[in-house]
């Protein structure tokens, strides 16, 4: 460690960065096995309650509400995903890690940006055992092999978006029961006023007016129509349309947050 | 000498109606050691965050071998490790992963990341602990982790603030020396304190300040100079003879200065160590049994005191027992 053969660091590579970052967030889960019941039993237990307890009531039957629910509340179960990017970046700013990362001369959207990536990877995972589980109680896909692969490449993407407003929370908030109140406050009215588990035409007008303009309504209506098959042009593209204006939005607003947070 | 490798002139940076710094001159020789003492909330920590890039100076400019922390910033983080004042490592993560982690964010091979992981655990004694998620880890072992993360990229400006702050004492002469080896290697450093004694025992330079201003500067010898000598403590057993003892103590202070009474102590800056042994002499002819005498290092309020005629606040007393006692 002597200063001839010191070698200054080189510029910031963005890909690299972010990878490494996302690797650590991936790490936590090691120290931390209850983000993977989070990820794993919460969703399954969500799914059971809902389509066991309500089943019966809204549709006639669980097995025929399995059907009608289980893109409803794979959408929503993944709407709550990135509740771990925000907390896990608001701690990082409470104990002094962010000060670190933006002493390094790395990419300064590596650090929200590895979140993000990780919380991408949760995503995969939730969906992935959601839809197993489904379809180990009896859902069929309606919209074949194409469909299937279509509804999880949306409902990815729909939860790595989640996460940049998500992340604009979590750098805002000063502490983390304050990222859980505004988190709550805001995922769980959007994803119940949808159409994930009734049909929206069922609502007094005034909500189902505003269920229809709600984001959420147009992804879940897009999954449902690419898992059992049905018009899927038209959500398809309102989903892409707010997937490109969440993210428009508020990924800027977030790496600013980020760089000038005091 | 060259141009200054650590250079601020006039910064200023306030928090709402809070001046932290109040127009700040510093200039680092390369390969020295300076020290920034001051009491809390003095502003070191806000000048370290400029310094680092992390925050903006509202007035004034600041170059970190040569390049400028506001237009330059990428340059001046190429080339400087932190310290904060509070340990900033990945608790969810092991010693090893922490230091592997920024080597590879620093662009650092795989491979090459992983010896300098090594290295840096030997070397701070962390190898044992080095798979052990952080979160198991003492204060003193995140403490010195911290400092290993810093050291990572190998920077040649290294910044650390208050390092051995509620560090029991013997971890933190292992900090001193860590510190000296690393100049000794060529690195600058610039270090914050509250403690007279580590800026007296690390620095080259040292400039103190108060309220975001500096109010005395020059090296450890400069200071100790314009403070005075030691302390003489002592403490009468019977409170009743606390105005005899004061007396008595009152012959030995040094010029200018007067004694004082604190609680049931009474303290004097003496002119020289032979004090000592004629106090207890004439303390015992005045038949005056004490529970304690002793001599001491000018504390920080006392160098306040000599400098500008006011003691540092009271807080930082509070503080320090807080810390003390967290440690
Ligand atoms: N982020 C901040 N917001 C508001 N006030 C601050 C902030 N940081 C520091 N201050 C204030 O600025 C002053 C100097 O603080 P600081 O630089 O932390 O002092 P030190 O490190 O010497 O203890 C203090 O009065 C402190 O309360
Ligand atoms: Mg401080």
């Amino acid at each position: 460690m002597t200063v001839e053969t010191t070698v200054l660091p080189g510029r910031p590579n963005v890909v690299g960065n972010t990878l490494t970052i996302a690797r650590r967030n991936l790490l936590h889960i090691r120290a931390n096995p209850e983000q993977l019941v989070e990820m794993t039993i919460q969703p399954l237990m969500f799914l059971v309650l809902f389509v066991y307890v309500f089943g019966g009531a809204i549709a006639g039957s669980s097995r025929e509400y399995l059907q009608f629910a289980l893109p409803g509340i794979l959408v929503q179960g993944i709407a709550f995903t990135p509740f771990t990017t925000a907390l896990g970046l608001n701690s990082d700013f409470t104990k002094g890690l962010i000060d670190r990362f933006r002493s390094l001369p790395i990419a300064r959207s590596a650090v929200v940006g590895g979140r993000i990536a990780a919380d991408g990877v949760r995503v995969v995972w939730s969906a992935l055992i959601m839809t197993g589980f489904g379809v180990a109680l009896g859902f069929r896909f309606g919209g074949g092999f194409a469909g299937a692969i279509g509804a999880l490449i949306l409902v990815t993407a729909f939860g790595i978006t989640m996460c940049w407003p998500m992340a604009f929370i979590g750098v805002t908030a000063r502490t983390p029961e304050s990222v859980n109140t505004w988190g709550f406050m805001i995922i769980l009215p959007l994803t119940f006023l949808s159409s994930a588990f009734v049909p929206i035409e069922t609502m007094p007008g005034w909500l189902e007016a505003l269920a229809r303009v709600n984001p959420i309504t147009a992804f879940i209506d897009a999954t449902r129509g690419l898992m059992l098959g049905g018009a899927v042009a038209t959500p398809v593209l309102k989903s892409i349309g707010w997937l490109v204006a969440i993210t428009v939005l508020f990924s800027p607003l977030t790496i600013a947050r980020y760089r000038n947070r005091i | 000498m060259g141009v200054p490798a650590i250079e601020a002139e006039g910064l200023v940076r306030t928090f709402g109606n809070v001046t932290a710094l109040d127009g700040i001159d510093l200039a680092v020789t390369e390969g020295t050691v300076f020290g920034l003492l001051g009491p809390n909330g003095a502003g070191k920590t806000t000048a370290i965050r400029i310094l680092s890039t992390l925050l903006k100076p509202h007035a004034g400019r600041a170059t970190v071998g040569g390049f400028d922390v506001l237009t330059q910033p990428a340059e001046v983080r190429r080339r400087i490790g932190l310290t904060g004042q509070y340990a900033a490592v990945d608790e969810l993560l092991s010693g090893e992963e922490n230091l592997y982690m920024i080597g590879r964010l620093l662009g650092v091979s795989s491979r090459e990341a992983r010896s300098r992981a090594g290295a840096l655990l030997d070397r701070f004694d962390l190898a044992d602990a080095a798979s052990k998620l952080v979160k198991t880890y003492s204060g003193g072992m995140r403490r010195r982790l911290d400092l290993a993360a810093s050291l990572v990229g190998r920077p040649p400006f290294l910044y650390l603030d208050e390092p051995t702050t509620g560090l029991d004492p013997r971890s933190r002469l292992d900090l001193w020396d860590l510190i000296r080896q690393l100049v000794a290697e060529g690195t600058t450093v610039l270090l914050t304190t509250q403690y007279l004694d580590e800026a007296d025992r690390l620095a080259d330079d040292i400039v103190v300040i108060d309220h975001g201003r500096v109010i005395a500067a020059g090296t450890p010898l400069d200071l100790k100079t314009r403070v005075g000598g030691q302390v003489l403590q002592a403490h009468p057993l019977d409170p009743a003879d606390l105005a005899a003892t004061e007396q008595i103590l009152h012959q030995f202070a040094a010029d200018g200065d007067g004694s004082h009474v604190e609680g049931q102590v009474v303290s004097v800056t003496i002119a020289d160590r032979s004090a000592l042994g004629h106090a207890v002499r004439k303390l015992d002819e005045a038949g005056i049994a004490v529970e304690d005498l002793s001599l001491r290092r000018p504390s920080l309020d006392e160098v306040f005191l000599a400098i500008t005629g006011h003691t540092a606040t009271e807080e930082l007393e509070n503080e320090q027992a807080q810390e003390g006692s967290n440690a």
